[in-house]
């Protein structure tokens, strides 16, 4: 592990870690979702790859540690969205708080 | 543009930012593969900045050249893509 | 709960994570925000994130197997993929969009493997998303260090006269492994050779299966 101002936490390459964990997963449709909105943000000239990834360098070791990774792509692609102009922090705050209130599960908190 | 097998050193410069040339190939040698052609360099498009296009070579390198004597076979290699400005005669 | 998957495996034998019964999450809280305020300003429709999901669902590693499969039967469409993979499976009928595909070919002295160690770049227009372990710190570290030790732990024990080509996807290229045909295959088609083709040898941490395994 790394995180010095001369070697980012990202740059992994050649650091020494443990086995490679084997397991995988299937994707929930919220991270299909994800996925797709990061594709088509992208395409529509939103934002890049490259504004996405500067996002998730910047949010630093402790949150790929800590979060998923389409947990750690939604921030990405809000960040970039936010930066854009595209909508306000007070809209996105107003929004997850009516969401919160639809219900307990991501299926019940669907408009 | 530098033609394929020009010796070719990265530079070994940190600034900080979004940056494509991994920290384990800076100061590194190897020798050019092939030339990709222009892309937008993403050290500008990262930041929503108009971007320049930035030649892309790939560039291999030895594992000896990397690890030293830590590498598993130092005849093994490592190719990886590197803009032109992040390169130097070696 | 009404759905309650997870002591369940799914088709492809992985387990399913919490999804639409578990308890809603921030971050999909901000998923849910940031979609609605995409449609409600007009920038995206909910019938073009139904699509985008469709085409990501039809991608996956079976055609990244016709891909090679074809290049072992089909000698001038080999040439055509070393020179321009991205073209050649275009051509070949693939929805890849604009990516820029590199085949490296394996043969009986090299082995190619492909990591990116700095995020986790990956030819998904093709090949469909990457497996978990593609985006692990272990094999984002150490497949650049000490690959013959990471292809161990995969099952591959590779002799020191073969010499090993590690890819790092370092910026706007993604590599596909062209694996080597397996031996005792000379009478098999193109559609029973693509099954021999498993997702790990296209990224050169398998081999394809042998022809009596399938």
């Amino acid at each position: 592990m790394t995180d010095t101002p001369e070697h980012r936490w990202h740059d992994m390459g050649g650091q020494s870690a443990g086995p490679i964990p084997m397991e995988g997963h299937d994707f929930a449709l919220w991270e299909k979702r994800v996925d797709a909105l990061m594709v088509l943000c992208g395409a529509k000239g939103l934002f890049t790859v490259d504004g996405l990834r500067r996002a998730l360098e910047d949010m630093g070791e402790d949150a790929f540690e800590k979060y998923s990774y389409y947990d750690r792509w939604i921030a990405a692609t809000n960040q970039n969205l936010i930066e854009a102009g595209v909508y306000s922090l007070e809209e996105l705050g107003q929004r997850m708080e009516d969401i919160a209130k639809r219900g307990a599960t991501y299926g019940e908190a669907q408009a | 543009m530098t033609p394929s097998g020009t010796k070719v050193r990265v530079k070994a410069m940190t600034p900080p930012g979004h940056i494509r040339a991994p920290f384990y190939l800076r100061g590194k040698t190897g020798e050019i593969e092939r030339v990709l052609g222009p892309f937008r360099n993403p050290e500008q498009l990262a930041y929503g900045l108009p971007a320049s296009q930035k030649i892309l070579y790939r560039v291999r390198f030895t594992m000896a050249e990397l690890w030293g004597d830590a590498a598993e076979n130092p005849a093994d290699t490592l190719d990886a893509e590197i803009y032109d400005h992040w390169l130097e005669e070696a | 709960m009404p759905h309650d998957h997870h002591d369940h495996l799914s088709p492809s034998g992985h387990p399913y994570r919490q999804d639409n019964d578990a308890p809603l999450t921030y971050f999909q809280r901000m998923e849910i925000a940031v979609r609605e305020l995409l449609i409600e300003k007009g920038h995206l429709t909910q019938a073009e994130i139904a699509t985008q999901i469709d085409r990501m669902d039809a991608r996956s590693p079976a055609n990244g197997a016709a891909v090679v499969a074809r290049a072992w039967t089909d000698p001038d469409f080999k040439a055509r993929l070393m020179e321009n993979a991205g073209d050649a499976t275009r051509d070949m009928g693939f929805d890849i969009g604009p990516l820029h595909l590199v085949a490296v070919e394996n043969t009986a002295d090299t082995h190619n493997m492909i990591v990116c160690t700095l995020c986790s770049c990956y030819p998904r227009n093709l090949l469909g998303l990457p497996p978990d372990w593609y985006k692990t710190r272990a094999y984002r570290s150490r497949a650049v260090r000490e690959p013959r030790a990471v292809l161990r732990e995969f099952g591959l024990d590779l002799p020191e006269t073969t010499r090993i080509r590690v890819h790092d996807s370092t910026a706007d290229m993604r590599y596909i492994v062209l694996p080597a045909r397996p031996v005792d295959t000379d009478g098999m088609d193109e559609a029973a050779l693509a099954k021999l083709v498993t997702r790990d040898s296209m990224i050169g941490t398998g081999l394809p299966l042998a022809p009596e395994n399938t």
